[in-house]
């Protein structure tokens, strides 16, 4: 089931997300991808009801491109947090967008940062976040190996390992992932985590330097 | 499970001796995941009062933007700032508005009024006001804090003793609840100077 990941590095933030579209019991396909480029400098990964998720998206990067034609500046990653705040925030007791929202942007004054939105709009500011049932296991990951300085290859490394245990320990675990990061260079794709025919290597080697 | 329980809190208010401190817990969670160590649930609304929201972290957010918006536009037509009383029915009033839909929220107001006297009081969601003269409670921990600062609290306290006293009744009711803790805020406010302090806590 789904599984949306963000970490914040030194100057630099990734988001990483699975790529299967599912409905019940079905896998519809497995490149549909979760993480949207905003703008230059901005990626919003989204998990949640897929109507919602597409039209919530789609709607948010189209207003910033809005305001960017408008005024000639694009909007902060904050400004463009709250903005989303403020859109699921008013939807919320009307009729709610059921997405959750991590919002990853690189601004040339304060640096990367990354916001956690939920389909309630509660907001935050976060250096490291996961959404959906990858959560429970990316988060305790990320506490024991997250550092505030990590290098864009350490912190790939890091989901890569978030990813890992997905596949080893959910039963519903999606097949693909994909990673993007956002640095000063830009939003781009980083790369794609395809499922292998073999299994997941067991918790031996690899969890005794976890635990370590 | 109740919605107030949703995100889980803690906070607190207590008058000592022409001041008064207010301080919450750090957690943000949903259900039993904790999602952030950092969270803010006391506010500021001008040098001399603050508002602590306890509940549903987003409506917390919610009602804080849309009472920072009202305290301005009484800045600007009044050219003063809002006694805490006349603010204190200023989120009564917001939260009746919705009577039929509340903000899952219980706010704890704390402010230096005319003449530096302190005063707290607290609410439920739809606004009911409930004044006191020594402390006020609200949160996930509310039970446990009620029995702590029952037994700490003092009258007329020295704004260091309050500090103290406020910063242990809280750290010793949320190590007894599950959904709040993970460190603390504490924000003492005398009428020359105010200490804000983040206080270490058990992490689990």
């Amino acid at each position: 089931m789904e599984c949306v990941i963000g970490v914040v590095g030194r100057d630099f933030a990734v988001v990483a997300a699975d790529t299967s579209a599912v409905q019940s019991i079905l896998v519809h396909k497995t490149d549909e991808d979760k993480v949207m480029v905003l703008d230059s400098h901005k990626l919003m990964g989204a998990s949640g009801e897929p109507g919602d998720r597409v039209q919530f998206t789609e709607f948010i990067q189209k207003n910033l491109h809005l305001y960017q034609f408008r005024n000639n500046i694009p909007l902060s990653t904050a400004a463009t947090a709250n903005f989303t705040r403020g859109e699921l925030a008013t939807a919320l007791r009307k009729n709610p967008y059921y997405v959750n929202v991590l919002l990853a942007g690189y601004d040339s004054d304060v640096g990367a940062s990354l916001y956690y939105i939920d389909y309630i709009a509660t907001f935050h500011k976060i250096e490291k976040g996961a959404f959906g049932y990858g959560s429970y296991f990316c988060l305790s990951l990320m506490d024991k190996l997250y550092r505030p300085d990590m290098s864009v290859e350490e912190a790939v490394d890091l989901v890569d390992k978030c990813i890992k245990e997905i596949r080893l320990r959910l039963v519903v675990a999606p097949q693909n992932f994909i990673i993007k990061i956002v640095d000063k260079e830009g939003a781009r794709e980083y790369a794609r985590r395809a499922y292998t025919d073999s299994p997941p290597e067991a918790a031996t080697s690899e969890a005794a330097t976890v635990a370590a | 499970m109740s919605i107030f329980e949703y995100n889980g809190s803690a906070v607190v208010a207590m008058v000592g001796k022409n001041c008064f401190a207010i301080a919450s817990d750090r957690r943000l969670g949903v259900q039993l995941q904790t999602v952030a160590t950092d969270f803010q649930r006391v506010f500021k609304i001008h040098d001399k009062l603050y508002i602590g929201l306890s509940g549903l972290a987003t409506d917390a957010q919610t009602l804080y933007q849309r009472l920072v918006f009202r305290h301005k536009l009484y800045q600007l037509r009044e050219e003063r700032d809002m006694k805490p009383q006349t603010f204190a029915s200023l989120v009564s009033a917001l939260l009746y508005e919705k009577r039929f839909g509340p903000y899952f929220c219980q706010p704890v107001i704390a402010g230096l009024g005319e003449d530096n006297e302190p005063f707290i009081c607290t609410m439920d969601c739809i606004g009911a006001k409930e004044l006191a003269k020594d402390f006020v409670v609200s949160g996930t921990a509310s039970e446990s804090l009620y029995g702590a600062c029952e037994s700490m609290y003092k009258p007329n306290m020295e704004p260091e003793e309050l500090f103290e006293t406020i910063s242990q009744a809280l750290q010793s009711s949320v190590d007894r609840d599950c959904l709040s803790g993970w460190g603390g805020f504490v924000l003492l406010v005398t009428p020359t100077e105010v200490k804000e302090c983040v206080i270490k806590g058990r992490m689990d």
